[in-house]
């Protein structure tokens, strides 16, 4: 049952993007069309429970075993790296056109903060093993969710008349911001 | 002495490096994608200055739509008939006319010939200045601060000493980066055969144009009536337009032009050699 609580949790209750305003950058920049919105967010989900696994491994076997807990957030980010480079290589074998529309934004997973936030969470919160799984598939889903559903407004947005000033970034941070105010309509909704 | 601490730290680090360093590399046997050798080819054979002259991100998208063979040989406009050549001889195809394609300066209104009506002291850019209409009485004339010459990749153009960017037809590769910066569309490109051109973008009045300035465009229509072929040269929006489809690339038209803006095979003469020996140390660029 906890682990239900706790993927709702940091799907949509404490939504990473739009409650912690983690990760804010792949949100704006490839939030513009449906499809590579979805992509992404299935590429940042696959590498978020990655690293939930490996960073609870890392976590529990060398860093908590031989006490070094200035260590956690170097080797964790690390690991990140690593594991990013394994997904790029992973997705330009299996999926050419996804690794192309993706682009810079695949890297740029390593640098998501959302994704060393989802790590360091977990351990601050001392998850077990399978909690922190459900953690990291939990707070991809979130994110995917809040990019999917940021991506659809925008390419809405494509024909709505937008005061001139507004165009481009300005509108997208603004629906950023309501998204956020109606996501903390969730707040209530329970508490982990 | 050195703290136990210290050392397993060291050792937990570097112990995490060499095994995600293992595993990658692993992965990156296991997972390695075989690029197409005819793009990397492609690629070698194109000029990889990414000037985006031939419409796409950068020379590498050119390759792969070549390997695709999706685009032309002659899609290159800065390699010209030596990268055609080169791409022909690569994808096994028949050699192809790549025509050179060279930036034309559409206005000849400098210091000496346009009227200037106001002063301008903001930043010293031609798209900064096209904001508040630059200093020149001319609304389609060059603002003279060289975007055009920062934009270019391959020092082909320069500005003269009457205010005005010229190109150099040695240097020139057709790439389009110039057209592109320039905020008035003074600049376009055309393909090395054509030397007939109408070197005003002026769009008032004859009465009004002629006030502003000296080399203008009046729309008096001489150029039209003397063009060989009816219809080679139109007016359109009081500026004298040429079809270059039909007009034949003669001196014709230019004949009884008041204003000689419309010129044939002038700019061919210029090349950075003559420029920089007539002019020395003209201040290139801002």
């Amino acid at each position: 049952m906890r682990v239900i609580l706790i993927f709702i949790s940091a799907a949509v209750i404490n939504n990473f993007v739009l409650t912690y305003f983690l990760g804010i950058c792949p949100f704006l920049g490839v939030s513009k069309r449906l499809d590579t919105a979805v992509n992404m967010g299935f590429a940042t989900t696959f590498v978020m429970t990655l690293t939930a696994v490996i960073t609870w491994l890392l976590n529990e076997y060398v860093i908590i075993k031989y006490n070094l807990p200035f260590l956690q957030t170097v080797s964790y980010i690390i690991a990140i790296a690593a594991l990013v480079q394994f997904v790029e290589m992973f997705i330009k074998k299996s999926s050419p056109p996804l690794y192309r529309s993706l682009g810079i934004y695949l890297p740029l997973i390593t640098t998501n903060c959302a994704v060393l936030g989802l790590a360091l969470f977990a351990s601050l919160r001392e998850y077990s093993f399978i909690e922190s799984v459900f953690f990291g598939v939990g707070t991809g889903v979130g994110f995917t969710l809040a990019l999917v559903v940021m991506s659809g407004i925008r390419e809405e947005l494509d024909f709505a008349e937008v005061p001139k000033s507004l165009q481009g970034v300005p509108i997208a941070l603004l629906i950023a911001g309501m998204l956020a105010l109606a996501f903390m309509g969730f707040a209530g909704l329970l508490s982990v | 002495m050195l703290d136990a601490s210290f050392i397993i730290s060291v050792l937990a680090m570097g112990g995490l490096g060499v095994f995600f360093a293992v595993f990658l590399s692993i992965a990156e046997k296991k997972f390695h994608v075989e690029e197409d050798p005819l793009v990397t080819k492609l690629l070698g054979a194109l000029p990889n200055t990414n000037c985006g002259g031939c419409g796409y991100a950068g020379c590498a998208m050119l390759a792969e739509k070549l390997a695709l063979k999706q685009v032309s040989i002659n899609s290159c406009t800065a390699g010209g008939q030596a990268v055609a050549d080169a791409i022909a001889g690569i994808l096994g195809v028949g050699s192809m006319k790549a025509e050179r394609i060279l930036a034309v300066v559409l206005c000849r209104g400098g210091e000496a010939e346009a009227v200037k009506n106001a002063v301008y002291r903001g930043d010293k850019t031609c798209s900064a200045a096209n904001l508040t209409g630059g200093e020149k009485g001319c609304a389609y004339s060059c603002i003279e601060y060289g975007d055009c010459v920062s934009a270019c990749n391959y020092e082909a153009m320069a500005m003269d000493s009457n205010g005005l960017p010229v190109v150099f037809y040695d240097k020139c590769v057709g790439c389009g980066a110039c057209a592109r910066a320039c905020p008035r569309d003074i600049i376009e490109m055309h393909p090395e055969s054509r030397t007939l051109f109408v070197y005003c973008r002026n769009k008032d009045k004859g009465p009004v144009a002629k006030k502003l300035c000296k080399v203008a465009c009046i729309a008096c229509g001489l150029c039209v009536k003397d063009c060989k072929t009816q219809g080679g040269i139109n007016l359109k929006d009081n500026l004298a337009v040429i079809d270059y489809e039909l007009c034949p690339q003669d001196g014709e038209p230019i004949k009884r032009c008041p204003t000689t803006c419309i010129l044939f095979g002038e700019e061919e003469k210029m090349t950075s050699e003559a420029f920089y020996s007539s002019t020395p140390k003209v201040a290139a660029g801002r």
